[in-house]
């Protein structure tokens, strides 16, 4: 699978009413922690499963950011049903995503 | 059985991965996070040879690339504890145990958290541990940042280009900074700087709104920023490790521990400068000393 670009015109339709859960990444592009996930999640990616990966720069959707009250990158949050399930702040490993998506 | 076993794949773990595969040794390092360490948050590197401007995560996917083209096995489990069984060592992981006849401990240091009641929770939502992360979301408004070294004064007027208002909380009465950067700061018309003072307590619904002071003052802000420095974690990894000060492992240049068979490299190793070009410095002795340990012992 590929990693989707979020943007508020699309987060109803890609994130909060998937059929999947979605592991959604704030990042920025000058934010050196989210430049090194960024292999990880497209490992995830590229090894698929039962989810979606959804990826939304903070500088471009400054609304999204602020709805969903991220305040420190890269923020990964999963979303099921709708609903924020979790959420991480910082690098994570990537068996602690696996975890989160509930995948292994 | 391994050769060696390295804790941490940072540059210093990684460099000596490096120096063991091309002394044809069977080498495994072990990571927690991700392949790089602590420099992977570095936007630009610009005091290491030959690489001026490589940002922090360039810099550790071609380390890492270089060591695993050679063969290191990089495993990314936290180690819970180490084993020594004298002739050879056990690695207990979250996933799993392994044997090595040498280990090198190479896990750095993380950032040193204040050790309040409700950090955790607000971490993230307003509290962060990394100026250069998180500065952007704090435009216009009013933050705080602990600590008195170069780091939070570089954070400190870093932040005061984006915030409107910046108080610089400081323990003593003066910073232990490097001239240069101490003039900016106080330079700074929105930098106040608060002396002589300890956060006692976080506050808010939700998220981070304001900090209460040891004076007795309390401060309303959006963000805190916590730079008190960087702590190792070495001393639960293996019984009888002979450490010092706050928790770094007692070793010379030699790399050597007090442990038969225990090397150390990088930032967690008790020293005077800590900086990439020591790490990897310090991976290729170490990774030198269990090939010749190994020799010796076989």
């Amino acid at each position: 699978m590929t990693i989707i670009e979020g943007t508020k015109e699309n987060f109803d339709t890609e994130v909060l009413k998937a059929d999947v859960p979605v592991l959604v990444d704030f990042n920025a592009e000058w934010c050196p922690p989210c430049q090194a996930l960024h292999p990880i999640l497209e490992e995830l990616a590229e090894e698929g499963g039962n989810f979606k990966i959804v990826a939304v720069d903070i500088d471009d959707q400054d609304e999204l950011a602020e709805e969903y009250e991220v305040s420190s990158i890269p923020c990964l949050v999963v979303f099921s049903g709708g609903e924020e399930t979790e959420r991480k702040v910082g690098l994570q490993p990537k068996k602690r995503l696996q975890k989160m998506l509930g995948v292994k | 059985m391994y050769d060696i076993a390295i804790i941490g794949a940072g540059p210093a773990g990684l460099t000596a991965g490096i120096y063991g595969k091309r002394a044809n040794k069977k080498v495994i390092a072990f990571e927690k996070l991700t392949a790089g360490g602590q420099i992977i948050n570095t936007s630009k590197i610009n005091n290491y040879p030959v690489t001026p401007g490589i940002t922090g995560p360039e810099f550790g996917q071609a380390l890492s690339k270089q060591a695993e083209d050679l063969g290191v096995e990089i495993e990314y489990s936290e180690v819970a504890h180490i084993d020594n069984n004298h002739d050879y060592f056990s690695i207990v992981t979250e996933d799993g145990n392994y044997t090595a006849k040498t280990i090198i401990i190479a896990t750095g240091t993380e950032p040193r958290k204040l050790g309040l009641e409700h950090e955790d929770e607000f971490t993230g939502k307003g509290i962060s541990y990394c100026a250069t992360c998180d500065g952007a979301f704090y435009k216009d408004k009013v933050v705080a940042v602990n600590g008195g070294g170069n780091s939070a004064l570089h954070e400190a007027l870093y932040l005061s280009d984006i915030a409107s208002k910046v108080y610089l909380i400081h323990r003593r009465d003066e910073f232990r900074a490097s001239d240069d950067i101490v003039e900016k700061v106080k330079a700074k018309e929105n930098i106040e700087l608060v002396f002589g003072a300890n956060i006692t307590e976080l506050a808010g619904d939700k998220k981070l709104s304001s900090i209460t002071l040891d004076t007795g003052r309390t401060l309303e802000i959006d963000g805190l920023f916590v730079s008190i420095g960087r702590i190792p974690n070495a001393s639960k990894l293996i019984d009888d490790l002979t450490i010092v000060d706050d928790d770094y492992v007692d070793a010379g240049e030699d790399c050597k521990t007090n442990i038969s068979g225990v090397f150390v490299a990088g930032d967690v190793r008790e020293k005077e400068l800590r900086q990439l070009v020591t790490a990897t410095s310090d991976g290729a002795i170490a990774a030198t000393a269990a090939i010749k340990y190994i020799s010796a012992n076989s």
